[in-house]
């Protein structure tokens, strides 16, 4: 295969529309078919059971359509919500009903729908709608969880959804062994996707074929699609559900049915008119997902080399008021927490706990960011114990080159074992050093005290299981003219598919690159997928493109070998023609092969005539189409990898406080990381830029802050406080390094998370190396630093000792 | 967020204006830059009757400078002031104060007036009035009146005006010769609302020294400190400091404590004055 | 009890538009649902993301925090009228180039706010140009790609005048 353009960055497909504005986003959709417009009635109390409903004055609004409680959904709809990813140790799982029946569990909660004209006067009337509360004690925070003084759900009295305890070697042993435990508690906040484009949803039925379309702002458009045949009872192929352009996403929308994936077409469906909701930016704060709140207790012991001889971590997840997702975050922790390194024996314990938030769904990262930070820190202590270099003691602890296939002894997030399969993490250390200049970091900050300013260097690494199953495919389909059509089923939000699949097409099928279409996340063309998730698209959709071109290559040089009466072995396929190696002359166009390769009776067009049955001998004995065969240039193939592949990375920062201030500046950050084989290196440069910001953003600024009842303080983006550019550093440095998977045929490991994980461990780091102190929860400001600082003055807080 | 419903009402003069006021205004909000009424409106905070729409008054559209100060029309967008050259002459504070507003899109829209009106007390614009003993002109139907800085601003959002009164010019004094400024702040991101911020007047005598020293608050008090803080920094910076500190009276909340808004303003006051310093020896200078 | 509606008229991209709106109805949703010109897109509808820029009369505003009727009689440029009739403007241009954008949605705040910020200065510096687009959010891209865009834009336009 002449690689021409895999590895190359080609400018992206999807430009042109975005930038001139021709973006077609769901609440685009339907201009002319001018839909009815829903707004809701959510719960302002975070715990409240539900009296009387009154709609009375929202009726007298002129151009309200219809109003819907609970009472007017009909069978599974009326159901609560589906648990998408059940597990045994989720023995107390529990999720909403589409619009809240008798309680309500968070602010945000969707009590009534009502369907108007336009939003404006849909809010008018849910405005007017009175809904009896008899308000319950509200919970939030893990402490509250835990001490259990109220149940969020009445029959689960200790607020404990699930309890997993996973264990490799024995730590009891382990730690008994040891010359050296420590033993400490962490905490991370919330924080969340938010993306610029909330959800969306837009649903029309067409009562002449009894079929329902529904677009939504989804990352798992196939998944909605089963879910909402599922819950309003139609036959699947009735229902067909089409991701557009989507505006970030970054885990928030994979989550799914949202309730309103479910109540928006049904209302199309009884309304028999096409019906449309657009979330506003307060609604996407209170009812979409947040994720990363863990309280976390670690025990380690270790030798005088700094070896994690026991490694024991008991973590409390804060879930919020439902589990429709499962327990995957803290799994991910779990798992993800051990990184790049084989600590002699580990044991960690969870329990994932309910308070009433809003619910916990992955964000980018989904989890492995608080499994990161648990483990950088602990390196980091472990270093200050022994008085050792934080990288050597890191260093002491890496699986070696040589020991991959590398088994933890875990089972992943994919149900399968943790097995890490390539990667060079020693490599990856030395390229962080030099980048950051790390040996030279201890005399800058000497000479950066002497006139007195505060800096310090952090570290942090990672490991992130990428492209997990259980599958993907891609159909690619020649056309008569030698264009190429290419249908993924996963979903895009911005990383390029259209451009990065149609590079591996171009490629591996050898066809001009401006040739190729790519369709992603619409059912009618593609209805088998699972999702956009866990940085799996490139791995798994990659992978299902790569082998569907290879099948469409195979197919057409059998059919051309054919019409050109030679073998196929001496024939090469480049830029859409099929040519005999060495002779130029004798060549077919792929887009003829394609007319070829569907043997015909009724000729409709011109080129379509050499594939008649008079047109050319036949083998009176062999059938035009052969058994197991079928017409067409076209393939459909699935990749299905045994388990996941494994990407890592190592950030480095050096970060300045204001003495005056506690202003916290990033001074340097560097990333060097390793996703195995490039496709777009432009296009993964960015999702580092945008994961790296994402990273800083939950690091220094965004937290979700709850008040005692429940009440969300800062549900606009006022006061949450997402990174202008001015909060970003200048310039971000980033280094490369390439271990291909040996899972599948391109050497492909995920990115599209690589850049938020580490960053809150990193930052952590190095403020805590500037001002002496341990800092153990995150996110920091500079208030809070002021603080810290203040106690450490006073001997309230103990210092660090002394870093060689 | 939509708005609620609200009867619109577009007067083109002052007159029209504050007839419409005398009758509507009570249950009424008007209507000039809106980019800290309509947010209100959107999240259904506020849910006036009426809307009294002032955009196509031309004539409140002016920024006159002379060398008593700059009168500043109630239309006059943000970044019309900060433009405006002869007004950067006459009172340097509106520039320095109006580049920390939001960001520019804002200022193309926000007026300066509609945010004194708007009396926050983490507004620039509202410390700047303060600190150089400004004035706001109120019209009504009962007639016209002045109302000095000191007495306009009575708590966060609440101002000396009337319901039926519409706000149509502001006067910010001249710097005295001699005098330099400064405004500094810190907040969380770029053009947020400040966590704290500072803006100084200092006057320096022949030979130098600081005669007199002025220093306004933002977002540590209910509405716009001014402290004289002439004696204490003329004895020393640390006394000034502890003087801006005691005086002041920050609050709590999810961005900051109220001793770490408490530590800024005493850093702020250094760095005002400090620059304000600067800026009456360049002037000193030039002269 | 309906609301009353006003005659709305606009010069948008180039092309008198007239519509009957309720006197609540943003400019932003105006321009989307009125006039069917989708690519203004809406992110927080108070003022602060900034998807939703428009040009007024050729200066950047917030289009989610201006009513159509305030502004009836005036100009109004959105991204659907930043291309010249055959092609790319700079900065649209200099955003493929740089790959300034993932999911778009921003997009279209930032083409305004940066076509109305070289043109009152044409050759920013690095600094010039972080503060030109420090009033805009993006969640995809981190900005550096922004950042280059800005700068490349005003090499292209400087370019194109030879």
């Amino acid at each position: 295969m002449v690689t021409r353009y895999i590895g190359k960055p080609v400018r992206r497909v999807e430009d042109l529309r975005l930038i001139t504005g021709q973006g077609n986003y769901t609440d685009d959709i339907g201009f002319d078919a001018a839909a009815l417009e829903v707004a809701f009635v959510r719960s302002p109390h975070a715990h409240a059971e539900i009296g009387e409903i009154d709609v009375v004055d929202a009726l007298d609004i002129e151009g309200v359509v219809a109003i819907f409680t609970h009472e007017d959904l009909v069978g599974p709809a009326a159901e609560p919500l589906p648990v998408l990813i059940p597990h045994p140790s989720l023995h107390a799982p529990r999720t909403a009903y589409a619009l809240a029946k008798d309680t309500v569990n968070h602010v945000g909660e969707a009590i009534v729908m009502v369907v108007a004209e336009n939003r404006y006067l849909a809010e008018d009337a849910a405005a007017r709608i009175k809904v009896d509360y008899r308000v319950l004690p509200a919970v939030v925070g893990i402490p509250a969880s835990r001490a259990a003084k109220t149940a969020v759900h009445k029959d689960i009295p200790d607020n404990i959804a699930a309890h997993l305890v996973q264990q490799v070697g024995d730590v009891l042993a382990g730690m008994a062994a040891a010359p050296h435990q420590l033993e400490f508690d962490l905490t991370i906040e919330r924080s969340c996707s938010m993306p610029l484009e909330g959800k969306a949803v837009y649903a029309k039925w067409d009562p002449d074929d009894s079929s329902l379309r529904v677009y939504s702002s989804t990352q798992a458009a196939t998944s909605v699609r089963a879910a909402i045949a599922a819950k309003l009872n139609l036959p699947l192929p009735k229902v067909e559900v089409i991701a557009p352009d989507v505006g970030g996403g970054f885990g928030v929308k994979i989550m799914h049915p949202w309730p309103e994936e479910i109540l928006v077409p049904m209302a199309a469906m009884r309304l028999g008119h096409p019906v449309k909701w657009t979330e506003d930016r307060r609604e996407h704060f209170i009812s979409s997902a947040h994720e990363r709140g863990q309280e976390q207790h670690i025990r380690v012991g270790f030798d005088d080399a700094g070896r994690i001889l026991a490694l024991d971590v008991t973590f409390w997840h804060d879930n919020g008021a439902y589990t429709p997702y499962g327990i995957i975050c803290p799994i991910v922790t779990s798992t993800q927490l051990l990184g790049p390194y084989k600590p002699g024996a580990y044991r960690v314990e969870f329990f994932s706990i309910y308070t009433t938030t809003v619910i916990v769904t992955p964000y980018r990262g989904a989890g492995r960011p608080q499994g990161v930070f648990a483990m950088e820190r602990t390196m980091d202590r472990i270093a200050e114990t022994l008085g050792l270099d934080r990288t050597e003691v890191r260093a002491a602890n890496f699986i070696q080159p040589d020991e991959f296939p590398f088994d933890q002894g875990l089972i992943f997030q994919d149900g399968r074992p943790l097995i890490y399969d390539s990667g060079n993490y020693p490599a990856q250390l030395e390229m962080i050093k030099e980048m950051i200049d790390w040996a030279g970091f201890k005399d800058l900050q000497a000479d950066a005290a002497k006139a007195g300013r505060l800096m310090g260097i952090g570290i942090g690494c990672y490991v992130e299981g990428t492209g997990p199953g259980p599958y993907e495919g891609a159909h690619i389909q020649v056309l008569n003219d030698g264009s190429v059509e290419v249908a993924i089923g996963l979903t895009s939000q911005g990383q390029g598919h259209q451009t990065v699949f149609a590079q591996i097409v171009a490629d591996e099928l050898g066809v001009p690159f401006e040739s190729i279409r790519v369709t992603s996340g619409d059912t009618r063309r593609f209805g088998y997928a699972v999702g956009t998730f866990a940085s799996r698209a490139a791995v798994m959709s990659g992978s299902a493109v790569a082998l569907a071109a290879r099948s469409v290559k195979a197919k057409a040089l059998k059919v051309a070998a054919d019409a050109l009466e030679c073998s196929e072995n001496d024939l090469e396929l480049i830029d859409g023609m099929i040519a005999v190696r060495g002779n130029p002359t004798a060549s077919i166009a792929l887009g003829q092969v394609a007319v070829l390769s569907n043997p015909l009776r009724y000729a409709f067009d011109e080129a379509a005539k050499a594939a008649t049955q008079f047109a050319r001998p036949a083998d009176p004995n062999v059938p035009p189409v052969a058994a197991g065969e079928a017409p067409g240039l076209e393939s459909r193939d699935y990749y299905s990898p045994p388990r996941s592949t494994f990407a890592s990375g190592m950030h480095a920062a050096i970060v300045e406080i204001d003495p005056e201030t506690s202003e916290i500046t990033i001074d340097r950050y560097c990333v060097v990381h390793d996703c195995g084989t490039l496709i777009n290196p432009m296009i993964v440069t960015g999702q580092v830029h945008g994961g790296v910001a994402q990273g800083i953003a939950g690091a220094l600024y965004e937290t979700l802050a709850y008040d005692e009842h429940g009440q969300l303080l800062n549900a606009s983006f006022m006061d949450f406080l997402m990174p202008y550019v001015t909060e970003i550093p200048g310039r971000l440095e980033l280094g490369h390094q390439e271990t291909p998977s040996p899972l599948n045929p391109l050497g492909i490991k995920g990115a599209g998370e690589a850049g938020v994980i580490p960053v809150s461990a990193v930052i952590a780091a190095a403020v805590e190396d500037a001002m002496g102190f341990r800092i153990d929860a995150m996110p920091i400001n500079p208030s809070a630093l002021f603080d810290l600082r203040r106690d450490f003055a006073n001997g309230k807080i103990d210092a660090i000792r002394s870093r060689p | 967020m939509k708005p609620a419903p609200f009867v619109w009402h577009g007067p083109e003069s002052v007159p029209q204006a504050v007839q419409v006021l005398a009758e509507f205004g009570g249950d009424g909000k008007v209507l000039a830059g809106g980019q800290s009424l309509v947010p209100v409106l959107a999240m259904r905070l506020a849910e006036p009757a009426h809307l009294i729409d002032i955009n196509r008054i031309a004539d409140l559209n002016f920024v006159t400078s002379s060398p008593d100060g700059v009168t500043v029309g109630a239309l006059a967008r943000h970044s019309r002031v900060e433009g405006d050259i002869a007004a950067g002459r006459v009172q340097p504070l509106l520039a320095q104060a109006l580049k920390l507003v939001a960001h520019p899109t804002i200022r193309n829209r926000g007026t300066t007036v509609g945010s004194l009106a708007h009396a926050d007390p983490a507004g620039e614009m509202t410390a700047v009035l303060a600190l150089c003993g400004g004035s706001i002109t109120a019209q009504s139907t009962r007639g016209k009146r002045t109302i000095p800085a000191a007495s306009f601003f009575h708590g966060p959002l609440e101002s000396d005006l009337a319901h039926d009164e519409l706000a149509v010019e502001a006067f910010f004094p001249a710097l005295p010769t001699g005098a330099g400024t400064a405004f500094v702040e810190i907040a969380r991101r770029h053009g947020d609302y400040a966590l704290c911020g500072v803006g100084a007047i200092a006057e320096l005598d022949e030979s130098g020294s600081v005669q007199a020293l002025r220093c306004a608050y933002l977002s540590v008090t209910d509405t716009p400190l001014v402290l004289d803080l002439t004696r204490a920094w003329q004895s020393a910076e640390a006394d000034a400091v502890e003087q801006a500190k005691l005086a002041i009276d920050p609050q709590s909340d999810l961005h900051a404590t109220a001793d770490y808004r408490r530590q800024l303003a005493g850093v702020l006051t250094v760095r005002a004055a400090r620059q304000a310093i600067s800026a009456a020896e360049r002037g000193a200078r030039a002269a | 009890m309906t609301e009353e509606r006003h005659d709305v008229q606009l010069t948008v991209n180039g092309h008198h538009r007239s519509v009957l709106v309720p006197a609540r109805r943003t400019l932003s949703d105006f321009l989307r649902h009125d006039l069917g010109l989708t690519g203004t897109h809406v992110g927080c509808e108070h003022g602060v993301c900034g998807a939703c820029t428009v040009l007024l009369d050729g200066e950047p505003v917030r289009s989610c925090l201006i009513f159509a009727v305030t502004i009836t009689g005036h100009e109004v440029t959105t991204v659907e009228g930043l291309a010249p009739a055959d092609g790319l403007s700079p900065v649209q241009q200099a955003f493929r180039e740089c790959h300034a954008l993932q999911c778009g949605f921003c997009t279209p705040g930032f083409l305004t706010t940066i076509t109305a910020g070289l043109a009152d200065n044409p050759a920013p510096t690095r600094a010039d140009a972080v503060e030109m687009i420090a009033g805009n959010l993006c969640r995809c891209t981190g900005y550096q790609n922004i950042v280059d865009a800005v700068l490349r834009a005003a090499e292209i336009s400087e370019q194109t005048s030879w």
